[in-house]
This record gives C-alpha cells, sequence and structure tokens, in this order.
C-alpha cells in the first residue's frame, strides 16, 4: 500500500530523508477516507454546506439524492477535482488514510493517482488502442511500467474484460460496447493502482446486462479498493452499496448502513425522497 | 406513517391506497365473520352458522386479491423504507386473516352440531374468550388504519388474558365431563371453540406485532422467547 508521504509535492517527497512517521493503518472500523465539515462554492454559490462523512475502507459507499444536490460536487472533492473549474473553492478536510488532502504540501496529482475516478459517459481516448487506453494514466503521470504487457492483461482481467478483448488489443478503444468501453474506462483507472475509486454515476449511459456486469464488478472490486459511487438508480445503491448517504440541498440528510437506509431510515426527508415522494 | 407526503406518482400511490382498502376491507369480512359466529353460538342458530360460513368465500378471494396486487407492487414499483415496510407486513397480513377466517368456519360447524344438542353451562366462559379475543382484532386492526403502535402493543399484551382464559375453562369442562359421561360430546366441541378463539387472540397478536414493524420498523416477534434464550 502506498504510504501517506506519497500525497506530498515530489520535491518535498524526495527531500525526506527519514522514514514517513508511521500513521494508523486503515482497518475495516476506520475510514479510508473522511470529510470533515467541507464546503464547496462554485463562485458565490455554496453547493456542499459542511459535510461531514465516512468512507469505510474496502467497502462501497452510495451517494444518492436529487439533482443539484451536490453529489457529484462531494465526490469531485474527494480527488480534488472540483477545485480545477474555474471559481471552485472548498474549504474544511478530506482526510485520506487521516491525512488532510488539501493540506498546503500535497500534490493533488498524487491524490488523484491514489483516488482515481470513472465518469458517468465511457470516454476512451478515441485516438488510442485498447492497450494504449489501458496506459494512458501512467503516461499522463509519467510512469514507465516494465512489463506492460502483464499490466494490461492484469487491468483488463480486473475488469473481466480480457477475454473478450484479448485477441484486438490494437484496436480502437471506441470500437467497443458502451459496457465494454466503461470497463475499458475502470481498467485504465486501476492500472494506476488506486487505493479508492470514485464513480460519477458510471452505468447511467449502460444498458441493463452492461449495468449488471459493471455492478457485478463492482462487487469484486471492493474486496481490494474503497468504492465510492454517485448514483440517481436508487435501486442500484440498494444493490451494490454497503453505505448508503443521502443529500439533499447541498447537506448531509443521513448516512448508515445501506439496508437500514432502504428499510428503515430515521429522517422523514430521506423516506420521502427514496420512496418517491419528491425529487 | 399519516406524515409522509404522498408519492409523486400518482398511479402508485393509488395501487398503495387500492392495497389499504382491500386489506381493511378483508380484516372487517373477518371480524364480521367471527362475530356471526358467536352470534349464532350464542343463540344457537344452526342456519345462521351456515349463512355466516360464507363470508370466509369473500375473506379468501380478497387474500388472493391482496396478494396479487402485493406482487405486482413488488415487481413494478420496487418499494423501499415505510413502502416496503407496508407491502411485506400486508403479504403476512392476509395470511393471519385468512387463518382467523378458517377458525370462524370451524366455529361455525361445532355450532351446527352443538345446536341439536341440550345446551351447557360452561358456554358464558367461552363467550367471555370469544370476547376478549374479538376485541383483541378488532383492536389489532385500529391498529393498522391509524398506524398506532401504543395500541398494537396493548393488543400484544392481552393475549396473555386470553390464554389464562383458555386454561381456567379446560378444568371447568374436565368436571362437567365427569359429572355426566353425556355431556362429553358438547363438552369436547366446547372446548373446540374455545381452542379456535384463542387461536384467533394469536393471529391478532401476530398482526399487532406486524403493525409495531410496519410503523417503526421494528420486530417485535418472539421477543420474550428470544430474551430467555428459549428455542
Amino acid at each position: 500500500m502506498i504510504q501517506s508521504v506519497a500525497l506530498l509535492r515530489t520535491s518535498e517527497a524526495t527531500r525526506e530523508s527519514a522514514p514517513s512517521p508511521a500513521l494508523p493503518s486503515t482497518t475495516p472500523d476506520r475510514p479510508k477516507m473522511r470529510a470533515e465539515a467541507l464546503r464547496a462554492h462554485f463562485g458565490k454559490t455554496e453547493v456542499l454546506k459542511g459535510i461531514t462523512l465516512p468512507v469505510e475502507s474496502t467497502t462501497v459507499t452510495a451517494i444518492i439524492g436529487p439533482s443539484g444536490c451536490g453529489k457529484s460536487t462531494f465526490i469531485r472533492c474527494l480527488n480534488r477535482m472540483h477545485e480545477v473549474v474555474s471559481g471552485a473553492r472548498v474549504a474544511g478536510k478530506v482526510l485520506l488514510d487521516h491525512q488532510d488532502i488539501y493540506a498546503p504540501d500535497v500534490d493533488p496529482v498524487r491524490v488523484r493517482r491514489r483516488v482515481g475516478m470513472v465518469f458517468q459517459k465511457p470516454n476512451p481516448f478515441p485516438t488510442m488502442t485498447i492497450r494504449e487506453n489501458v496506459l494512458a494514466g501512467l503516461k499522463l503521470n509519467g510512469l514507465r511500467p516494465k512489463d506492460t504487457e502483464e499490466l494490461v492483461e492484469r487491468a483488463l482481467r480486473q475488469v473481466a474484460l480480457w477475454d473478450e478483448v484479448k485477441d484486438v488489443l490494437n484496436r480502437s478503444g471506441t470500437s467497443l460496447s458502451g459496457g465494454q468501453q466503461q470497463r475499458l474506462c475502470i481498467a485504465r483507472s486501476l492500472a494506476l493502482e488506486p487505493e479508492v475509486l470514485l464513480m460519477d454515476e458510471p452505468c447511467s449511459a449502460l444498458d441493463p446486462i452492461a449495468t449488471a456486469r459493471v455492478e457485478e464488478l463492482i462487487h469484486e472490486l471492493c474486496e481490494r479498493y474503497t468504492i465510492v459511487i454517485v448514483t440517481h438508480n436508487m435501486q442500484q445503491a440498494a444493490r451494490v452499496a454497503d453505505f448508503t448517504a443521502f443529500f439533499y440541498l447541498g447537506e448531509l440528510v443521513e448516512y448508515d448502513r445501506t439496508d437500514v437506509i432502504f428499510t428503515r431510515p430515521s429522517e422523514k426527508k430521506t423516506e420521502d425522497y427514496i420512496t418517491g415522494r419528491f425529487g | 406513517m399519516s406524515t409522509l407526503q404522498k408519492h409523486t406518482d400518482r398511479e402508485y400511490e393509488a395501487e398503495l391506497e387500492t392495497l389499504k382498502e382491500k386489506l381493511l376491507l378483508m380484516g372487517a369480512r373477518t371480524e364480521e365473520l367471527i362475530s356471526q359466529a358467536m352470534r349464532a353460538f350464542a343463540e344457537r342458530d344452526a342456519d345462521s352458522a351456515k349463512l355466516t360460513m360464507r363470508i370466509d368465500r369473500q375473506v379468501d378471494q380478497l387474500e388472493l386479491d391482496i396478494d396479487q396486487l402485493c406482487l405486482k407492487i413488488l415487481a413494478r414499483r420496487q418499494p423501499v423504507a415505510s413502502d416496503l415496510r407496508l407491502i411485506t407486513t400486508t403479504m403476512k397480513l392476509v395470511t393471519d386473516l385468512e387463518r382467523i377466517g378458517d377458525l370462524g368456519v370451524n366455529v361455525c360447524e361445532r355450532v351446527i352440531e352443538l345446536s341439536a344438542e341440550p345446551p351447557l353451562p360452561a358456554t358464558q366462559s367461552v363467550t367471555r374468550i370469544a370476547e376478549a379475543a374479538l376485541a383483541m382484532l378488532h383492536d389489532a386492526l385500529d391498529a393498522f388504519v391509524a398506524g398506532n403502535t401504543e395500541l398494537a402493543e396493548e393488543v400484544i399484551e392481552r393475549d396473555g388474558q386470553v390464554d389464562s382464559y383458555y386454561a381456567q375453562l379446560f378444568p371447568e369442562l374436565l368436571q362437567l365431563m365427569m359429572k355426566d359421561s353425556g355431556s362429553v360430546f358438547r363438552a369436547t366441541r366446547l372446548q373446540s371453540i374455545a381452542k379456535y378463539l384463542e387461536r384467533i387472540a394469536d393471529h391478532a397478536t401476530n398482526i399487532a406485532e406486524m403493525v409495531v414493524f410496519m410503523v417503526r420498523g421494528k420486530d417485535v416477534r418472539h421477543a420474550f422467547a428470544l430474551s430467555r434464550g428459549d428455542g
């Protein structure tokens, strides 16, 4: 596992002569990540109003809520993607293995290597082959693995795509079906060996069979990775997530085990939303 | 439950309303069957008992209709939270109501047998069980309608009273049979009716327990036995 020192800017990391101090290890009852009083703005508009939420290690956490509730912004804050947008600001803390990823000495590029993201629409690079797409993240990060063939195979096997594409690795990534393209994008994220995988509505552009395959994949990946998924599909949250957080108007209304949220939520607002009484 | 807003999908809202209405109708029919059966018992009226038995067909039909509607809602709506608890509770509740209906028919069958025989003094003790069991059923259904968990918990507690009445009846009937062997046929019929009524109270208790689950999401079944470590 990558130590927390990996978050530091390269220059600072190389300056470190002594090993980094031992940080508390992440155990199942300790969160892999934790947002603390997290606030996010787009210009003057506050879209997250002080979210405090744990993300438990090697589990799936689903973020649900109506459009505009801040769920996508929230996960974009978890790997410092929010600040990439012009006029966007973040306040509060996001801890990754107890280290604040917004601390001044932290390199956002390194954060994004440890906390990968898969987007709503499959977005393989159109001019790249399947093999090149898997390796694209590594290349962009300036990494040159020794055995790229083995890495490509491992990443594609992890997303159950290897058997389908092993004979056509030099074809364009866009030659694949929508579901295959999305799994290719997940493989591209996994090639960087992240610890956390953020998924922003990863199945909304997929048919039910492709959706089922991605959900099955999420189930398998959570044995090794910590996954946070934003979804509009509440049945999907109920199927794949161990924990579910309900956001409304930029606030966290309720967070609990998924079975509790979907059978006996504590908050009336959650109850009204998930039973289809508003939203 | 009553504080929740209506569903955005009006058709879904209407389906759930229809389900509740059918369930209430089934509860009302079941209550009617038991109270008419006990009236036939008190009046020793075989014709009335035969007519009363026919209500059970409506109860059975409602069970089929409600189960079908529950399946349809589960398949099409994938209900969650309070809606899910309503559907799963309803599917269990209809089974209890249907069994109560069958027990009412059993009471009618014994009333028909007894109506041709001279009366026995223990009749009053049976009536006492019937009144308590019917009140439990009535209150359990009221608790369901109002989502009233306090009333439901009261119903659950009252089951012990019915069990106690039933336990008191048995030696009474035994004495009658020991005194007069000619009363055995009637006494065993009375004992059967009392048993049916005691079972009706058990089913009313089940309904009340389900009301608590439906409203609070808390399962209170077998709480006492499990806390003692019984099997």
